[in-house]
């Protein structure tokens, strides 16, 4: 078991392919470890019958020559993903008890490839939050932890994707990042997140946050893993209409080129008061190995960066208020019976449904839509988002890839940033121009705080440009030399 | 000044403007792949799409983008290459996702004008501000159980064109030749049936009134009329509402009224104040919809000629007159029969007996035109006999009932009955003669100056030939034996 755990996928794969592990002991190691990792509270739903019965099927093709490439890999899936027969609610209590007829078709793909489902992981209510800390199910936990003791987040929102990945309960997951709700959580569970370029990964199936930023991508243990899964994941689906019909770049020969040569920016905006002294020398570091492995490192402007934070949350509030609005007790998940009216039942449905945050996001957006306000508040906010955009496009006319620190902190202790909605959102101070702006990002684990947590550095690209986002990444993880495993690793704990 | 109305304390002049929903004839549903079929169970034409479950996504029917732009082309509107889907948010049991996906700024097509006639022979050019598409809402039933509501999702996102006219028509009278003109375009276009009964075709009337010559007034929204009548009753009704409200120092609010089809009044269904603010903003799940010239100019190509120019070419080609040519070209129906049933024919004599004869037969029988017992080729022979004259007029309306009863031909039914004219001289002669030799007395005071007996010889004459005698020939051997 000790063994199996520790491999990447790429590894599990060739031990597959040579018959020295078999898809189901792959997988009975995996479904073990999540067991054996229950504190974390990262899955909210397992299937261990379904993923048995999978790694059963894996192996068959194996034995014939039929494999795919993710064959007999066990893997989670953020709970925001529709998966036919298994409950899914977006940790809502909305949602709860919901069991869809349909697979999203991201992870259709998947087990197309041949992955294995272990279950359904946890993430912020609706995907909205920071910590995991809305989920109606509670928060997932970091599998790292400063001092043994304190609880850390996971970050949000899909800290169990994250933290099943980082403490050997998955050896992938599948993620969604509006606003970085990937790169974070790997950041902050020393992991590999990618979110892929806007319209690279189709959205049918996936539980809408807010639909213009929204975009699937793979937590994996390393660069090399990451590239292998997005490539299963990704592609164009005509059953969603903001899904790009572009090829795929080659990304294995990306993974084992050089950066020699290649042009990195440095934004001068993305420094922030308060921030972490050992994020940045972390930084500092990073564009050191950059340049020791050949690039060149170009002094970058993103001037409208600072307009990120409020423009991001008018426009993803917004279109949240509007795709939530579907869920009100009439077809499907919760409904509570109230009043007479169908006024009363909506009212008591959601209230009664939605948590704290969620209800907040509604409001702002409801606001920020009404007439009257329209003009100052969504309008304003899609104009900015054009020039944030526009502020790339400048850029990567200049650089090839932009790096930055993943997050402002290593990860904080749970429960206290609750009661402070606008330092939670600060979190997602440099992800969020990559969703506005609809580039793809990376978050690579890189380094470790003066207490001991990971660190993520983030590499951006142009558009469809993830070949070049994964070379600087192969790059920055071979110099960083990340390793360690996190205190509450499943090996540990087991 | 036209249409006025006058009150007890002066004239009012009535504005009208209407926004029709019209649906769009199409297989499938504008944003789903689900079918449109009429009279389906309940929610069996229900996607996962269309009962807005959770990680579905639009995607828009190319067909419905078809019939928009051809409907546009039709009322010779400009098409707009680059349009936006918006997402219009409210909340109803009916409407699954909590919005209803439409065009709010920028709708497929621009500003377009249609033209309709009045039962006076005058015309009038209605401006139409825009049309949209938009999905329409599911069905909610609330007499099936004694507290709760059923809801059926058939309809739920089935494509719409509402249709948006400016404020240009003044009169019930004219509303109603506006929504038939709209309903006969949308037919030969064949982007909507046109069906009112079943709800394919519906309209809110916005009506004020003011003193001629002022600024517009408060107008009130009648919402969800689903026939000619009920729009001319619902009409009728507020003007004089209105007026009376007015004239008794009161004020008009903005609001939005039921019609009740029993009364034919008109009630409020939620004021000003309540208005949803419906919170627009552009469908994120959507791209905007960029069309090309080609396609537009494809569309284009295909329009099938419409009532107004088909109108025209038959008071122009011919000879038809203008009243004539509107009855023809009402239904593309009607105009595709007249067509058939003239070709290579008399065309007036053809407009005639069909506006005449067969019009009152299928009128009389409750039939429509689609299930005519005569044929367009039926109807033309007759008239060729006419022509020709193996028959007279008179005749020929024996032959026509009798047509129209058993679907037989009209040369088996001469045939048969030998209704043949008879226009050998002959034969005529003898007939004259027998006449004369009857009515000596008659024929003295005739020749003795008493010319209006001519007309009793010719009837006298015809009558004994059973209507069969060629009256022309008639006429003239007469006239030449009665010199005599």
């Amino acid at each position: 078991m000790e063994n199996y755990l520790n491999l990447t996928a790429t590894q599990a794969r060739t031990a597959l392919q040579k018959k020295e592990i078999s898809a189901t002991e792959l997988t009975q190691a995996y479904i073990a470890a999540a067991e054996a990792t229950k504190s974390l509270n990262n899955y909210v739903c397992m299937t261990a019958d379904k993923a048995l019965e999978m790694a059963a099927n894996s192996d068959k093709r194996i034995a014939d020559g039929s494999a795919g490439s993710l064959e007999g890999l066990p893997i989670g899936v953020k709970d925001l993903f529709c998966t036919a027969g298994v409950e899914t609610t977006a940790c809502s209590a909305i949602l709860k008890g919901f069991v869809p007829a349909y697979e999203s078709t991201v992870t259709s793909q998947l087990w197309r490839d041949g992955a294995v489902m272990l279950g359904k992981l946890n993430c912020d209510e609706f995907a909205m939050g920071s910590a995991n800390e809305t989920s109606v199910f509670g928060p997932a936990v970091n599998p790292w932890s400063a001092n043994g003791e304190v609880d850390l987040a996971a970050g949000g929102s899909s800290g169990g994707s994250a933290s099943s990945v980082a403490a050997g309960s998955a050896l992938m997951a599948t993620g969604t990042d509006t606003g970085g709700s990937i790169r974070q959580p790997a950041a902050f569970c020393g992991v590999v997140g990618m979110k892929p370029t806007y319209g690279r990964c189709s959205r049918w199936g996936i539980v809408a946050f807010a639909s213009s930023l929204d975009q699937a991508g793979p937590f994996t243990r390393d660069v090399a893993d990451s590239a292998l899964m997005f490539a299963s994941m990704a592609g164009h689906d005509a059953k969603d209409s903001t899904s790009a019909d572009a090829v795929l770049p080659d990304l294995q020969t990306a993974l084992q080129a050089s950066v020699k040569g290649m042009k990195i920016g440095i934004p001068k905006e993305y420094v922030m008061d308060g921030m972490d002294e050992a994020i940045t020398a972390l930084w500092q570091q990073g564009q050191e190995w950059l340049v020791e492995a050949g690039a060149e490192l170009v002094p970058i402007s993103l001037p409208h960066t600072r307009y990120a934070l409020p423009t991001y949350y008018i426009i993803a509030p917004a279109e949240a208020s509007s795709n939530l609005a579907r869920y009100d007790g009439v077809r499907y998940g919760a409904r509570v019976e109230a009043g007479q009216s169908l006024d009363d039942m909506y009212e008591a449905t959601r209230a009664a449904g939605f948590g704290d945050e969620v209800q907040r996001r509604i409001m702002i957006g409801t606001y920020a839509l009404s007439a009257g306000y329209y003009d100052a508040y969504y309008l304003k906010a899609q104009q900015v988002r054009r020039l944030i955009k526009n502020d790339f496009d400048e850029a990567f006319d200049k650089v090839d890839a932009i790096l930055t620190p993943a997050t402002p902190s290593a990860a904080f202790p749970l429960g206290v940033k609750q009661d402070d909605p606008i330092t939670m959102y600060l979190n997602d101070v440099f992800t969020v121009p990559a969703n506005l702006a609809g580039i793809p990002g990376i978050s690579v684990p890189a380094g470790f705080s003066q207490t001991g947590l990971p660190l993520g550095l983030q590499v951006l690209s142009g558009a469809f440009r993830e070949d070049t986002l994964y070379k600087v990444a192969a790059c920055l993880e071979k110099q960083a030399g990340f390793t360690g495993q996190p205190p509450r690793h499943a090996l540990a704990a087991g | 000044m036209p249409n006025l109305i006058a009150g007890q304390t002066g004239d009012w002049e009535v504005v009208i403007g209407m926004e029709v929903h019209a649906q769009v004839t199409s297989e499938a549903k504008l944003f789903s792949g689900s079918s449109t079929t009429f009279g389906a169970g309940p929610n069996e034409n229900v996607s996962l799409v269309d009962a807005a479950m959770p990680g579905m996504l639009p995607v828009i029917n190319e067909a419905c983008v078809r019939q928009a732009v051809k409907t546009g082309l039709g009322i010779k509107a400009e098409i707009n290459l680059y349009s936006v889907f918006d997402r219009k948010n409210y909340f109803y049991a009916d409407l699954p996702q909590g919005y209803q996906i439409s065009q709010f700024k920028h709708p497929i097509v621009g500003e377009g004008v249609l033209t309709i006639e009045l039962a006076d022979g005058t015309t009038h050019d209605i401006g139409i501000e825009r049309i949209h598409l938009e999905q329409d809402a599911g069905k909610s039933l609330h007499d099936q159980h004694p507290s709760k509501s059923y809801i059926d999702l058939n309809r739920s996102g089935v494509a719409l064109m509402e249709i948006v006219s400016r404020p240009d028509l003044r009169s019930s009278e004219q509303a109603g030749a506006y929504i038939k003109k709209l309903r006969s375009i949308l037919r030969y276009l064949g982007t909507c049936d046109g069906n009112m009964e079943e709800g394919s075709l519906r309209a809110d009337v916005n009506v004020s009134v003011r003193r001629p010559g002022e600024a517009l007034g408060t107008r009130t929204e009648t919402k969800n009329l689903n026939s000619v009548r009920f729009i001319m009753q619902a009409i009728d009704y507020e003007v004089e509402r209105q007026i009376e409200i007015l004239e008794n120092g009161g004020k008009i609010d903005q609001e939005t009224r039921l019609f009740d089809t029993g009364t034919g009044t008109t009630r409020q269904m939620r004021s000003k104040e309540d208005a949803h603010d419906y919170r627009y903003f552009p469908d994120p799940d959507l791209l905007p919809l960029q069309l090309t010239q080609d396609f537009v100019d494809e569309i284009k190509a295909e329009l099938p000629e419409l009532p107004d120019e088909i109108k025209a070419r038959m008071v122009s080609e011919y000879g038809l007159s203008s009243y004539d040519a509107s009855v023809l070209t009402e239904e593309r129906e009607t105009a595709a029969f007249y067509e058939a049933a003239s070709k290579g024919r008399d065309r007036k004599l053809v407009a005639n007996w069909m506006s005449s004869e067969l019009f009152g037969a299928l009128n009389k029988a409750g039939k429509s035109l689609a299930d005519s017992p005569v044929s367009p080729e039926g109807l033309g022979v007759l008239v060729d006999l006419i022509s020709d004259g193996t028959i007279s007029g008179r005749i020929a309306k024996d032959v026509f009932a009798d047509m129209f009863e058993t679907g037989r031909p009209a040369g088996d039914i001469i045939e048969e009955k030998g209704l043949k004219q008879v226009s050998d001289s002959g034969a005529i002669d003898a007939l004259i003669d027998q006449v004369l030799a009857e009515n000596q007395d008659k024929v003295a005071e005739y020749r003795g100056g008493k010319d209006k007996l001519f007309g009793f010889f010719v009837g006298q004459t015809m009558k004994l030939s059973g209507g069969q005698a060629n009256p022309g020939m008639v006429n003239q051997l007469l006239k030449d034996k009665l010199k005599g």
